[in-house]
């Protein structure tokens, strides 16, 4: 009962310090700004190995965090293999391959109205559509190996980031495209020079969503038949065996792949648009 | 109106595309089965013909998913295990149980986040992380999970459905909540209004747009995680357990039926939105 009670003292006083700090002119430094979140972070963290401690919760509902650090530490090479396969394999080759179709389907449309009319509403539809459910069929089709996890990952990237990118492409006004035309722009002039680079602001907030779509993709179409290696192929395994120690390792490395694929895609994005008002500080 | 023509000119060649695609992958078996009866391999009108109706096609071609479709909504008897009505309503309450409560959160917590600098600075960076997460993988443990402590059936579905449909809402929210400028809340600061009478009165009604918006993301992501709840309870019911069930006995036509119901559900649920989106926001005065 002690630990719960200190748990959610420490929770108080973080609490505390926190809206001390944003009322405080730190949280106006870059530091500060990542400061109170992770105070935040970390007092979750707290909070949960001391209620399920002082609650005594069985590991096999809900296991504390420093059990699960353990078993990542001991676990490496597992987590690594899985990783390879379902994130390296699986989802970055059907990312790389489901963007650059969506990007040139978009670019070849572009030169159609009548195509952009009609793709428009019915990728907007698409988009909105459970994708998920196709994974049973492709796994039928591509077998149980990576192949099949990439093609979901394809199909699953292909609408969201088509529908970004016509958007892009229509996203400079009559005004940029005269002074083009007055310049005797031809049409891969104006396209490399001009509607690409506008084009890049929307291109990129497609990639963005495509990065989570591509890690569930590849991780669901494993629930439906995989080889025994991958993430979504030990998360199974393990809720059968009870060992949720091991499966919140796998969530674990997801979230933080997760991350770090959003976070670099970000930091190109700033690199390539750098003149958008949005990444002007 | 005008795109009309256009959308049914694209529709009509992604069937037409479909059908090609259904012939080349079913012709395998065709000629697999002329072999082995020792006949000569089939012509090609023969070939189209013995592609279009098959048992277990690789690809099940539209005429035939849509018969499977209707015959599985129409023809059954509601009650029926194979009736795509009740396992369609098995995921649709779901569904709403779930789009309520991750509505109910998205909102309280947006209503935090504004009115609560640190809430602000704490929990947002969290939030977006969260999406980063991908969530649908911890669907298993859930449901096991709950399972495990006597909570089953549509609860643990609805926890996925909620936490997929929390965020856009609490996104929205935050942005609508905002959203009224300095001159109106000058204008009610002069009135004396207190920090209650300013939220209900001034920042919840101009947030309806964004609420509606965020909604219509919303539902059709509380869909998702009800179907993907439905894949680790073994296939008992819902579109999910047909895709799997499907899935695991071969039945194509059954998993594109389902899928095909799950996105006319889709379809449904938002124009549902839109429908009430409209109405309130013409009530309100809102139209634009």
């Amino acid at each position: 009962m002690t630990l719960v009670i200190l748990s959610l003292m420490f929770w108080a006083g973080a609490w505390a310090l926190n809206v001390g700090l944003s009322q405080s002119p730190v949280v106006q430094s870059r530091a500060g700004r990542l400061l109170v979140p992770a105070i935040f972070g970390i007092t979750l963290l707290v909070v949960w190995e001391g209620l399920v401690r002082g609650l005594n919760v069985p590991g096999v509902i809900l296991p504390p965090p420093s059990a699960i650090g353990a078993r990542i530490a001991v676990s490496l090479p597992t987590l690594w293999a899985d990783f390879r396969q379902t994130f390296v394999k699986g989802a970055l080759s059907g990312y790389i391959l489901g963007c650059s179709a969506a990007f040139l389907t978009a670019v070849l449309i572009d030169r159609s109205p009548f195509l952009q009319r009609g793709l428009l509403p019915v990728g907007n539809f698409v988009a909105a559509l459970p994708i998920v459910g196709i994974a049973p069929i492709l796994v039928m089709w591509f077998g149980f190996d990576w192949q099949s996890k990439a093609a979901v990952v394809v199909v699953m990237v292909f609408f969201p980031v088509l529908v970004n990118t016509v958007a892009g492409l229509a996203a400079t006004d009559r005004m940029q495209r005269d002074l083009m035309a007055t310049y005797s722009a031809s049409y891969l002039q104006t396209l490399l020079k001009l509607r690409l680079p506008a084009a890049m602001p929307f291109v990129f907030n497609g990639l963005k969503i495509a990065t989570t779509l591509a890690l569930i993709g590849a991780i669901v179409a494993e629930f439906f038949g995989s080889p025994i290696v991958g993430m979504g192929f030990r998360i199974t395994a393990e809720v059968g065996r009870l060992g949720l120690d091991m499966v919140w390792a796998e969530i674990a490395v997801a979230a933080l792949a997760g991350s770090a694929f959003y976070g670099l895609v970000a930091l190109i994005e700033r690199g390539v648009t750098f003149w958008h008002p949005s990444q002007r500080h | 109106m005008r795109s009309i023509l256009p959308v049914v000119t694209v529709v009509l060649i992604i069937v037409a595309l479909w059908y090609a695609a259904a012939v080349r992958l079913n012709a395998p078996w065709v000629y697999d089965q002329a072999e082995r009866a020792g006949a000569p391999a089939p012509g090609f009108g023969q070939l189209l013909g013995e592609t279009m109706d098959q048992e277990r096609p690789v690809l099940p071609t539209p005429h035939q998913v849509v018969t499977e479709l209707v015959k599985s909504t129409f023809g059954m008897a509601v009650s029926s295990k194979r009736s795509l009505v009740y396992h369609g309503w098995v995921t649709i309450s779901a569904t709403l149980l779930g789009f309520a409560m991750g509505t109910g959160l998205g909102i309280l917590l947006a209503v935090g986040i504004i009115h609560n600098r640190a809430m602000d600075l704490s929990v947002m960076p969290w939030a977006i992380a969260s999406q980063t997460i991908p969530i649908l993988a911890i669907a298993p443990m859930i449901i096991v999970v709950l399972n495990s402590i006597g909570v089953q059936g549509l609860i643990p579905k609805a926890i996925i459905s909620a936490f997929l449909s929390f965020f856009p809402v609490l996104v929205g929210m935050v942005k609508g909540l905002r959203s009224p400028d300095q001159m109106q809340l000058d204008l009610l600061a002069t009135y004396g209004a207190s920090k209650r009478e300013t939220f209900w009165k001034l920042r919840l009604p101009s947030s309806m747009p964004y609420l509606f918006t965020s909604l219509k993301v919303g539902i059709a992501a509380s869909l998702v995680g009800a179907i993907v709840g439905e894949l680790p309870t073994g296939a008992v019911a819902g579109l999910g357990a047909r895709l799997l069930s499907g899935s695991y006995y071969g039945q194509t036509v059954q998993i594109w039926a389902a899928l095909f119901a799950a996105a006319l559900v889709a379809a449904v649920l938002v124009m549902a939105v839109g429908v009430i989106e409209g109405r309130v926001l013409r009530r309100m005065g809102m139209v634009r």
